[in-house]
């Protein structure tokens, strides 16, 4: 009898978690239950970005899409959630289609997954012997990377900073509150608001 | 079979995990019919790619090491999460604006979106 292997152990706790948590995600046509197992998938997913080593994404994970994205998408589930719409029944055909796709789509990418030696088994006794990824990463956001010889990500950065500002600016302006121009005294659906 | 426990994981396993997610991701998109869940499925097909970025990027998990990404792999997959929560933000006040002109969620119904 092999000694376990607890890396591999906790990688497979939260393989199943993402998978299984997805899986419900895709087949529960509640909207606020496919919410909360979205969060619980995404939090095992930052589980699995640890183990690779990959410490400050995984911390980002969590606060960024756990603590930020799903917040929103929650915010955006309160606001809709009426009686009709919390859970709405899609078709037979259009699940038998989605499957069809789905599976073949799925078949494909397994395939391709365990398709090269080089990737099926690691060197895992290392991973405790790796550093912390966030100072490096502040510094090739800011273009310095002394680790390698490739350039580091000072342009991509300001993009993404005007990018997230001109987001700000047009979801604020997509979902201001609209006024209407000229409320006529005819119609009452314009005097009820 | 060997013992799935005793052995060392790889790139594969990372990856067999991010294609259950993005496919989990575009049956969802596929097939629900509220808009918001739709915007969950684009959060997991993300987040598939997430997994190969951060996998192909990490320094143990190949055979050898000078193959990996290294620090590319992390880089560009903070620039995605970043980039998801600014798709979310704007899909959803697309989304909220939509619920205010047609009282409906359904994306079924959305086939005239000018207000």
């Amino acid at each position: 009898m092999d000694q376990i292997n607890w890396h591999t152990f906790f990688f497979l706790l939260s393989a199943l978690g993402a998978c299984t948590f997805a899986l419900m995600v895709v087949f529960t046509s509640n909207i606020v239950r496919m919410a909360f197992f979205l969060v619980l998938s995404l939090t095992s997913t930052a589980g699995l970005f640890f183990l690779a080593g990959a410490d400050f994404v995984g911390a980002m994970q969590i606060m960024i899409y756990v603590g930020g994205t799903m917040v929103l998408l929650v915010f955006g589930v309160m606001l809709t959630a009426q009686e009709r719409f919390v859970s709405l029944k899609t078709s037979g055909g259009t699940w038998s289609l989605a499957a069809l796709a789905g599976g073949a789509l799925l078949a494909v990418l397994l395939q391709t997954a365990f398709s090269v030696d080089d990737w099926k088994a690691g060197d895992t006794a290392q991973a405790g012997q790796s550093q912390t990824t966030a100072t490096r990463i502040g510094l090739g956001l800011l273009g310095a990377r002394f680790d390698e010889g490739t350039s580091g990500y000072l342009l991509p950065f300001e993009i993404v900073s005007i990018h997230l500002l001109v987001v700000l600016i047009g979801a604020a302006y997509l979902a201001r509150a609209k006024r209407r121009a000229k409320p006529s005294a005819d119609n009452p659906a314009d005097r009820s608001d | 079979m060997t013992n799935l426990l005793t052995q060392p994981v790889g790139v594969s396993h990372y990856m067999a995990v991010g294609a259950v997610m993005f496919v989990c991701g575009i049956v969802c998109m596929a097939t629900k019919r509220n808009a918001l869940g739709v915007l969950m499925g684009i959060e997991l097909v993300l987040n598939g790619a997430n997994i190969n970025f951060i996998a192909f990027g990490s320094a143990y998990l190949q055979k050898d090491s000078a193959m990996s990404l290294g620090l590319d792999g992390q880089l560009i997959a903070l620039f995605v999460i970043v980039l998801a929560a600014a798709e979310a933000a704007v899909a959803l006040a697309i989304a909220l604006n939509f619920y205010n002109n047609h009282h409906s969620i359904d994306v079924d119904r959305a086939d005239e979106l000018k207000g």
